[in-house]
């Protein structure tokens, strides 16, 4: 990268590094950012994006390096002084006050007042809606935060950020829990706030979106600097590579499937939530033999609730579920499992794994009490090393003879290799894979959808419910669409277009 | 370096840590009041191991909290905090004495039938607050606060019975011979026994303490739970349910059956120390009391400096029941109170629950090094 007479850059960084640990997160990482552009900051999960944007508003401290900010060397020592150089921030999790109305939200802070204590609403919601108009943000500032779609919650976010004087805007994971049509308005927006003059930064490994909304892209491997790009340049692939270090299928490389008998049934149910409010409104689907059915659908519609009904965590209140003809709802959570359902649980560390066990005795969470693990109530710690030293080969699990050591230890891609390997050692004809991939990086969401499909192949039954549409287009092979309680929408994978889903995804119909 | 900081990261080191803070906390109160902190911890430690009596004595004052230690450390491998080891204690007391009273068979069906009373009793006082914990979602320590309370007046209220109450005394009957753990009971009233322990003194200055065979009663249940809690397929699953009870749930185990179980259990080894209390120790009866005894309090602190392990509550118990009894000392030879040794007690506490700042230490130390190590050698390099 050479300098050229161009005008000051907005952010500089320069040879940041950071240690948690004695790990090495960022190794010397740089960062130039023009004023006015959309830059991309691209790595896979644990490559040090996060950390690296993190370090530029102030939340860690680097153990190395500058920060030039409009070519005036900073300190960030927290968030305030990032805040005073016009630097804001979207996390992935906002942080809003769900009962505060939007207006109550974007002045939390920063009130404005009459008189020296009393707060001037008004004047705060005129602010408010003079931010909104000027930059196209379609938000009510009287809604509550409880009541508005997740997509309007981030403009929230953006207008806290703007109400703040940001001009450099960090923007994490920002399309994570979007619906297609809600990212296309946020690469609208975004458009936006770079003609008015603001520089955005965006931490994400969604390579479209790369493509759709930024100019330049700087790739981190492992806390390295690899490159910046300019995003008209290269192509996704290319992208991808630089991102993985080595060739990637974006595709899920698959056969046609060859379904037999109905396995899975799921009839008319009927749930509620931890609130009492009934979020399963007569849902139904069925599952065969050699088929994955995917559930697709924005976060809430029910899909916790459907897994945990299954699961027998909860009660329903009516409706059948049905494994190779025998209904299970309403019974015990071991039934379940004992009738040849295994499932993977979206929330892995709180769900799936004890993180204070070892990795071997994670692999017998639900075989513990079976011949050859205990015999008459004792514990047999060989046969547990030798099946798990076993699967740890078997599913490449790293560190190689990592048996004893506590699950913690290990990175969340071999963590759930683990909890795969265990659900799939029971034999299960029916395998919930429930966000399968969350969190995880390219090269192990590989190995995960390829394990689905070996699971489909060898004649089982595989529920993929997702909140990544890409996900579910790609490794299902029936698409059932969830809103509301209810799979409002079947159908079959080469017929299925992510615009449709997407609008049946947001409530809408197809012939709209 | 790393030699250092791994040693640092033995959870016995910060335990270590703590006793010694204890000490030295007490030497500066100590000095402070004026007495010479020097004088009077040899005075202390003196008292410890001063004589074979005097370690006889704190063996049988470690023998209930070794197990009420060994309760508490039990049901918090599951995640529950047994408070109320001082009620489940009552109960197998109360339930061992009226045994012991009411029955008399030879010592070797006489001693069991006593233990087996007294661990009935706190396991079904353990279990009553494990079911309100698993069926009504009480948390174990507002409901085992008051499970000891009531336990106190209900002690209280059997003792002042006719049937039981011993007339000019403020207990009951003391219970019978044959149910006594002390070592040769009737021998000891004899003749022949006064001059057995004038011609040895060493077994002498023992036999005649209260010393008895409860402590091995206490350690074979500390290693049996130890057993239990890492060895059989059911301590597997508690550990599982203390460790990430949604995780185990999600595996189908049930959390409620096994709440109640643990506390059954932790309740079954509070109950067996009351029972040694009253088969061990002198009066060999259940006393009217206005405040808590505190064997089960103190088993609460026996388990934090045992750092939650059934084992290390043997030799947590034995320091506890060392500084009680040595403390006292403190007061006849250099004539500085005992609440010292509550203050030494405490310190330790606080130390022992402070002591996971040690591992953060050795990661800051290593984290220095490592980034030092980095930017020299790109300092090196680029240079």
């Amino acid at each position: 990268m050479e300098h050229n007479t161009k005008p000051v850059n907005a952010v500089e960084m320069n040879g940041i590094v950071k240690v948690f640990g004695n790990r090495p997160v960022l190794d010397q990482v740089n960062l130039e950012v023009e004023k006015g552009s959309v830059h991309a900051i691209l790595g896979e999960n644990g490559a040090g994006k996060s950390t690296l944007m993190n370090i530029l508003y102030g939340l860690y401290q680097p153990d190395g390096g500058t920060i030039k900010i409009n070519g005036q060397q900073v300190e960030m020592k927290n968030p305030s002084t990032a805040i005073a150089t016009g630097i804001g921030m979207v996390h992935q999790h906002f942080m809003l006050v769900d009962v505060f109305t939007v207006a109550e939200n974007i002045i939390l802070g920063q009130e404005t007042t009459k008189g020296g204590a009393f707060l001037d609403m008004d004047k705060a919601k005129q602010d408010v809606l003079a931010l909104i108009e000027k930059y196209g943000l379609d938000v009510d500032p009287d809604a509550k935060i409880e009541d508005i779609s997740v997509g309007m919650q981030q403009r929230v976010e953006i207008l806290k950020a703007l109400y703040r004087g940001a001009d450099i805007l960090i923007l994490d994971e920002p399309t994570a829990v979007l619906t297609p049509q809600e990212i296309d308005e946020l690469i609208n927006i975004i458009h936006n706030l770079v003609n008015d003059g603001k520089t955005i930064l965006i931490i994400t490994h969604k390579l479209d979106e790369i493509k759709k909304s930024a100019d330049k892209c700087t790739i981190i491997r492992r806390g390295q600097y690899i490159d910046t790009v300019s995003v008209k340049d290269v192509s996704q692939s290319d992208l991808a590579d630089m991102m993985v270090g080595h060739q990637v299928n974006l595709k899920v490389a698959k056969t046609l499937m060859n379904p037999k008998h109905v396995i899975f049934e799921v009839d008319d149910l009927h749930a509620r939530d931890v609130r009492g409010v009934e979020v399963l409104k007569g849902l139904s689907f069925k599952i065969r033999s050699g088929e994955i059915y995917g559930i697709a659908g924005i976060d809430g519609n029910g899909q916790k609730e459907l897994l945990e009904a299954i699961t027998n965590m909860i009660h329903v209140q009516g409706g059948t579920i049905k494994i190779n003809g025998k209904e299970i709802q309403n019974t015990t959570t071991w039934n379940t499992i004992t009738s040849g359902i295994a499932s993977i649980h979206e929330d892995r560390e709180k769900r799936g794994l004890i993180p204070d066990f070892s990795v071997e005795d994670n692999f017998v969470l639900e075989t513990y009490m079976k011949n050859p693990f205990s015999i008459k109530g004792l514990m047999k710690q060989k046969a547990i090393s030798d099946f798990a030293k076993k699967q740890v080969q078997e599913y490449d699990i790293r560190p190689n003879g990592c048996e004893k050591d506590l699950i913690r230890g290990l990175s969340g891609g071999n963590q759930q290799k683990v909890i795969i390997a265990r659900e799939i050692a029971n034999n299960p004809d029916l395998l919930i894979a429930m966000q399968p991939t969350r969190g995880l990086d390219v090269g192990a969401i590989e190995n995960i959808h390829k394990t689905l499909l070996d699971q489909r192949d060898k004649g089982k039954a595989v529920l993929l419910i997702s909140l990544e549409l890409d996900e579910v287009m790609n490794v299902a092979d029936t698409i059932g669409v969830i809103y509301d309680g209810k799979i409002v929408k079947e159908m079959p994978q080469d017929q299925a277009t992510e615009h449709e889903i997407g609008l049946l995804m947001a409530g809408g119909s197809a012939n709209e | 370096m790393n030699k250092f900081t791994s040693l640092l990261r033995k959870p016995i080191t910060g335990t270590i840590i703590a006793i010694l803070m204890g000490f030295l906390c007490a030497a500066v109160i100590l000095a402070c009041a004026g007495y010479n902190p020097i004088h009077a911890l040899s005075a202390m430690l003196q008292g410890i191991f001063g004589r074979p009596k005097y370690m006889a004595n704190i063996i049988v004052k470690a023998t209930p909290i070794i197990l009420t230690g060994c309760s508490v450390a039990f049901a918090y491998k599951m995640g529950l905090f047994n408070i109320g080891a001082e009620g489940q204690y009552i109960f197998g007391a109360l339930a061992a004495c009226l045994t012991g009273i009411t029955v008399n068979l030879s010592p070797w069906l006489e001693i069991p039938l006593i233990l087996l009373a007294g661990m009935a009793a706190g396991a079904l006082y353990g279990a009553l607050a494990g079911w309100l914990k698993a069926k009504f979602n009480i948390h174990e320590v507002i409901s085992g606060i008051m499970l000891n309370w009531i336990a106190m007046y209900f002690s209280n209220f059997i003792t002042g019975m006719e049937a039981f109450h011993k007339p000019n005394t403020s207990g009951t009957f003391p219970i019978n011979v044959s149910g006594f753990t002390t070592f040769f009971p009737n021998w000891k009233a004899t003749e022949e026994a006064a001059q057995f322990m004038k011609d040895n003194p060493f077994l002498g200055d023992i036999l005649r303490t209260d010393f008895n065979a409860g402590i091995i009663i206490a350690i074979a249940l500390v290693l049996l739970s130890s057993y239990i809690l890492y060895k059989t397929s059911k301590g597997y699953q508690l550990r599982a349910v203390g460790s990430n009870r949604y995780a185990a749930e999600f595996a189908g185990i049930d959390v409620k059956k096994n709440i109640i179980e643990t506390m059954m259990f932790a309740g079954l080894l509070a109950g067996a120390s009351g029972a040694l209390a009253i088969m061990g120790n002198n009066p060999h009866a259940v006393l009217e009391i206005a405040a808590f005894e505190g064997n089960g309090l103190n088993g609460l602190s026996v388990a934090f400096i045992a750092n939650g392990s059934p084992i290390g509550c043997i030799f947590s118990g034995l320091l506890f029941g060392g500084l009680l009894y040595g403390g006292q000392s403190l007061q006849y030879v250099v004539g500085a109170p005992t609440e010292i040794v509550n203050i030494m007690v405490g310190t330790i506490v606080f130390f022992v629950a402070l002591k996971d700042i040690i591992p953060v230490i050795a990661d800051k130390m290593e984290h220095r090094a490592a980034t030092k190590k980095l930017v020299d050698q790109k300092e090196g390099a680029s240079s």
